[in-house]
């Protein structure tokens, strides 16, 4: 299948690390177009594109800068988010290795489209790496002139998956411990300082420059209906060519995991994926021809979340993977709402006990209730990142649950994810030297 | 580092922004956050140390406790759990004679798993002082220890 990428157009040719490559590409021209609209005319387009946010929730992009406040007699911030840190997802990383310019070039326009001066790009602090390229592309992009006035600010994290969360990342941004705010007020009315903000995904920035370039009604027929444009998608677990792959919304998952990824590897089975990162409902095998758009995704009871998919086969234990994901959780909730804190504590010692074969059938409702009683109870959707999976993974798997009661342990000796030693558990165990 | 830190400060439009990389300098200085360091930063922010130590508890990054030299972290996350980190994790312990969490007594290694560190279709992923290595096989472990040995 021939894909002509979007965000990562280019990259394959040259090293557009360098600003002068990416010129030569025809880097930051859409910049230049930019600035000779109008700032609604931009606004307009990204409307027209109909491009939603690559974050994962979805949300459209131009509808969100269109909500934001006017004549507070504040500052309007632009905030990117790179804090990526769903599990399975590391497409901004690469965006941002690869393509920093086109980054930059989105923050550039989308400045000028809501008319702010100050640019925030949030980083996870665990991409160095990445922050030096940005580091240095900024550096670029300052010495040609191209700024105009707006201030980019790289903003580094310091390890809390939280802080994705955009009122948490504001918090974290402010200088506080990232735990989100209640909304309303949103942060398109109260974002960052109380300010009107528009905070993006990194892909969902870096798409912009191409929207600006072809046009918004351009844009919008590439993908499928309601899924507008590409995605970087996240390709991991057991399959033969892990990596990101850009690709039009709406290719069968089929494709990207056997005609892309090789299929699995040493000639197993499929037994699951998660299609959208950690926090969303697992597919089944026979759910392998779900297309990987917005629509598709609900209608197959899932999300496509981040765009990251998990390949897993069929040596892999559902009550261990449920553990792990739960595992995640625990250690990622803030603490700040009582559902979430507790209730990931509650799912990790379920499924342990599952997994122990010391459950009894009553436990499998237990944790059912315990996810239920999440759900939809907190501030944010961490909880329901917890809960969302391990509730799905009883649902369409729940032989695999039954066994370990039935059987009084796991039935699955070969399960790659056998007591693997999540951070949470490294905490607890008692400081021990080997001889 | 005062004098550091009122300069990234004044990137913000409010000084308390500078609390994460202020907090950053001050470990990159010590090694680990502690007393004097909150105080510090919190000096130079103009906020109490109390305050700065509430923030840093709250971030994976921050260690408020001494680390060894070379901070070995191995994601075992789902992706990279999927394909073999925990043997990875087994390997390091091993080649380090210490396990996940410690620190080698000799204060130059310490070894920890992370949640994931976005490296998923390229697992096993390890950070060695934040430089990514990946993939990471269980094979490939007593290579890497000698050469971070022999590095001193």
């Amino acid at each position: 299948v021939p894909v002509e990428p979007l965000v990562l157009k280019g990259a394959e040719d040259g090293d557009l690390t360098q600003i002068d490559d990416y010129r030569a590409a025809g880097g930051f021209e859409s910049l230049a177009k930019a600035r000779a609209m109008e700032p609604a005319k931009i606004v307009d387009e990204l409307l027209a594109s109909n491009i939603r946010g690559r974050g994962g929730a979805g949300f459209p992009m131009g509808k969100k800068a269109s909500f934001l406040a006017k004549g507070t007699g504040k500052p309007t911030y632009l905030v990117v988010n790179a804090d990526e840190s769903e599990p399975g997802t590391f497409k901004d990383r690469e965006i941002m290795f690869r393509v920093p310019h086109r980054l930059i070039e989105g923050c550039l326009i989308t400045a000028h489209g809501i008319e702010s001066k100050n640019v925030f790009i949030y980083i996870r602090g665990e991409y160095l790496h990445e922050f030096e390229i940005l580091r240095a592309a900024l550096d670029q992009v300052r010495e040609a002139d191209l700024l105009d006035g707006v201030t980019i600010v790289l903003h580094r994290g310091a390890g809390a998956y939280i802080c994705g969360e955009e009122t948490a990342l504001l918090e974290s941004l402010e200088g506080k411990r990232g735990q989100p705010r209640s909304k309303p007020p949103f942060p398109a009315v109260q974002g960052l300082y109380a300010s009107p903000s528009l905070i993006n995904n990194v892909e969902t920035v870096a798409t912009v420059p191409l929207i600006i370039e072809m046009g918004g009604a351009k844009y919008t027929k590439e993908g499928v209906e309601n899924s507008a444009g590409t995605r970087v998608f996240s390709l991991s677990g057991n399959v033969v060519n892990g990596g990101n792959y850009e690709l039009p919304l709406g290719t069968p998952l089929r494709e990207l995991i056997y005609d892309i990824g090789g299929g699995i590897p040493d000639g197993r089975a499929l037994k699951a994926v998660i299609p959208g990162g950690s926090s969303v409902p697992v597919l089944t095998a026979d759910q392998v021809d779900t297309a990987l758009d917005f629509d598709s995704m609900a209608a197959a009871k899932t999300m496509l979340g981040s765009g990251a998919v998990i390949v897993i086969d069929d040596r892999c234990c559902m009550v261990q993977l449920g553990l792990r994901v739960a595992q995640f959780y625990m250690h990622e909730s803030c603490g700040k709402c009582t559902p979430c804190r507790e209730g990931t504590r509650w799912m990790v010692q379920i499924l342990e006990k599952i997994e122990d074969g010391r459950a009894e059938y009553e436990e499998l409702d237990l944790l059912l209730d315990v996810c239920d009683r999440i759900l939809g109870k907190c501030l944010c959707p961490l909880g329901d990142a917890a809960a969302m999976p391990v509730a799905s993974y009883v649902d369409r798997f729940r032989d695999d649950f039954r066994r370990h009661i039935d059987e009084g342990g796991c039935p699955f000796p070969d399960s790659p994810l056998d007591h693997v030693l999540a951070p949470v558990d490294q905490h607890a165990h008692d400081v021990h030297v080997l001889a | 580092v005062i004098e550091r830190i009122r300069e990234i400060a004044a990137q913000y439009p409010d000084s308390r922004s500078a609390v994460l990389p202020a907090l950053r300098l001050a470990q990159e200085e010590r090694g680990h956050l502690d007393r004097e360091a909150f105080e510090e930063v919190a000096f130079a922010l103009d906020l109490t140390p109390a305050y700065c130590t509430g923030v840093a508890s709250f971030y994976d990054m921050f260690h408020l406790d001494p680390v060894g030299a070379q901070l070995v972290e191995v994601c075992t996350n789902v992706s990279c759990a999927l394909v073999g980190a925990q043997q990875v994790l087994e390997a390091f312990e091993s080649e380090l004679g210490i396990r996940a969490g410690e620190t080698s007594e000799d204060g130059r290694f310490t070894l920890r798993t992370v949640e994931c560190a976005g490296g998923c279709g390229w697992g096993t992923v390890v950070a060695i002082n934040h430089r990514y290595r990946e993939p990471v096989r269980a094979d490939d472990v007593p290579a890497i220890v000698e050469e971070l040995r022999s590095a001193g």
